[in-house]
């Protein structure tokens, strides 16, 4: 009677399925573009700097300089990939962001999926958050330097903060997203308050959490950086600063480079993670062809 | 909880008295419902036809107990669901609603989303829900699709799943709210038939809104056709069409009177409904 899957064809899997994606991938234009427009901007850089030594661009120092001491093993201004310090100042930073981050999640995400589900947490917290949330992230700077003590404390807890906001109002946001109708034939096939609270509010406000969790760590990076800036000891956000003051220009690019890669591979590694949490979804945009 | 419900006596006798229903009555107070009554018998299949916005879905919302009545009561073989004391009805798996725009939860399989009701009731364990769930959707024809997410399958087939999800709990009435109302006429077809079969074999009482007329007598033991907003039941027609109905009944010189009947009462309403601009909600 019902013999409509037979026409289906066996998709690809595994190891064929990757080689398919590669394939697929460089027969478009996309990485042909990607890979040229890399090469106009490090063009541009490198005749602003070094080509045509353009007034005021002299002060910077050109891409052949900059990798020049970043690929060095004794690099001239102190920083390079064989250098210890390179990779201190990176794991530092890290740690930070991976407690920072983690906090933000920790505590963000139920509280605002709490506040989403029950009226009363809500008209309780939201106020108040909403009355916190656009006071500027170094606002709290002389705060947090007064509250607490050493200088992981500040740092972590401004990283934590701002990143904090973004996640909480996600999450709330994507309980508020769920459709009416779901709550209801939960409701329908006998579930109990906490059974609506795991099998519809949590996956319901996934999509919603995970695009704000891609925003709270680079918001988390970016109040780190500024933090590590006003007051650190280490870390990438205080090699900027360090390297400024001491007129050396190349471990400062260097360290903005290095922050741009980790940045691009940490919101990679949310969305990796929502993906994989969230197949469902996936498979729905791809049926929609998205 | 309705157990074990044989074919021989019925359950699930629907009792609808003089139902009022305002929205917000110290505001916008829009009467979507007024005065309302009608009797839907056990194991009956009762098709309440009436032009969009007159109430239909609000009517449905009351025996669901998704929101409350303002006056009248009604009664489910006896029991008092909603009345003058309990304004709202408590929402029940022997009341099972099928919803407008499919409600299967897009984050769980289908064969998650028909075990989820006997799993929460504690009716069975996760592991039994789950059997029991894919033995059910393959009954239905679902069989290659249990570990599939609703939004990978048509709409047929997600449509036929919600209602599987909806029958492993046993309800007494089967509340659908314009099932079938997106697709085309094709999967129509195929979706009444399967209703049908469905309906001859488990005998649930069926109250179920449509506003395709052809769908109303094909499906129906009774047409209740409402009025335009504020619904009230216009008039009934009997359907004595013998069962197992078959597609040829569609063309049948009896099919084709009843159908002219329905037409007459609702096209008079839908006339009005146009004109007054009602707009339905969600
Ligand atoms: N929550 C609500 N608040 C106010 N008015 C509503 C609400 N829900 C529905 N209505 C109104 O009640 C009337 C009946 O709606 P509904 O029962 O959805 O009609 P339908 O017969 O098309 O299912 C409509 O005029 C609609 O605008
Ligand atoms: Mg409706």
């Amino acid at each position: 009677m019902n013999s409509s899957a037979n026409t289906t064809t066996v998709a690809p899997e595994g190891f064929n399925l990757f080689i398919y994606r590669v394939k697929k991938k460089f027969t478009g234009p996309d990485p042909y573009l990607t890979v040229a427009g890399v090469f106009l901007w490090l063009f541009t850089y490198w005749v602003l700097c070094e080509g045509l030594e353009i007034w005021r661009f002299t002060k910077l120092p050109g891409p052949v300089a900059i990798s020049k001491d970043w690929f060095s093993t004794t690099p001239f201004q102190g920083i390079s990939i064989f250098t210890a310090e390179y990779y201190d100042h990176i794991s530092v930073s890290c740690q930070r962001i991976l407690i920072a981050f983690g906090i933000a999640t920790g505590l963000g995400v139920p509280l605002g999926l709490f506040m989403g589900w029950s009226r009363s947490i809500r008209d309780y917290l939201f106020p108040v958050i909403e009355l916190l949330r656009p006071i500027p992230i170094l606002a709290w700077v002389p705060l947090s330097i007064l509250l607490l003590p050493g200088f992981e404390g500040p740092v972590i807890f401004l990283a934590t903060l701002a990143s904090f906001f973004v996640t909480t109002l996600n999450a709330m946001l994507g309980v508020d997203s769920i459709d009416e109708e779901y709550f209801r034939a939960a409701g329908c096939l006998g579930s109990s308050r906490w059974d609506v609270f795991k099998n519809v509010v949590v996956p319901g406000a996934l999509p919603f959490i995970f695009t704000g969790l891609q925003i709270s760590i680079g918001v988390a990076w970016f109040s780190l950086v500024a933090a590590e800036m006003v007051s650190g000891d280490l870390g990438l956000g205080y090699l900027i600063v360090d390297a400024y003051m001491n007129n050396v220009t190349v471990p400062m690019v260097i360290a903005m480079i290095t922050l741009g890669f980790i940045g691009y591979f940490s919101s990679a590694c949310v969305r990796a993670l929502g993906d994989k949490l969230m197949g469902w979804h996936v498979k729905e945009l791809a049926q929609q062809g998205r | 909880m309705a157990k074990n419900t044989s074919k021989t006596e019925k359950k699930g006798a629907l009792s609808i008295k003089n139902v009022t229903k305002i929205y917000d009555p110290t505001g916008v107070n829009v009467m979507a419902v007024d005065n309302c009554s009608m009797e839907i018998a056990a194991g009956e299949v009762c098709m309440i036809v009436g032009p969009s916005g007159c109430g239909k879905t609000t009517l449905l919302n009351a025996i669901a107990g998704f929101h409350s009545i303002t006056e009248g009561s009604i009664h489910l073989d006896g029991e008092l669901l909603c009345g003058p004391e309990r304004p709202k009805a408590e929402q029940s798996a022997e009341r099972m609603v099928v919803f407008q725009h499919g409600a299967l939860f897009p984050w769980k399989t289908l064969q998650e989303n028909v075990a989820y009701g006997p799993t929460v009731q504690k009716a069975l364990s996760p592991s039994q829900a789950m059997e029991k769930g894919g033995q059910m959707l393959a009954e239905a024809g679902l069989g290659n699709f249990i570990k599939k997410f609703p939004g990978e399958v048509s709409s047929g087939m997600a449509r036929r799943a919600e209602i599987v999800r909806a029958l492993i709990n046993n309800p007494k009435v089967l509340l659908l709210d314009e099932p079938y109302r997106a697709m085309d006429a094709l999967t129509k077809q195929i979706m009444h038939e399967s209703l049908l079969e469905t309906y001859d074999r488990t005998g649930v009482t069926i109250f179920f809104i449509t506003h395709d007329l052809e769908e109303a007598i094909f499906l129906g033991d009774k047409v209740h056709i409402v009025t335009t907003r504020p619904c009230q039941l216009k008039k009934t027609v009997e359907v004595k069409i013998p069962r197992p109905r078959s597609y040829e009944t569609q063309s049948s010189e009896k099919f084709r009177k009843l159908l002219v009947e329905v037409n007459d009462a609702v096209h008079e309403e839908a006339v009005k409904a146009f004109k007054a601009g009602e707009r339905e909600m969600a």
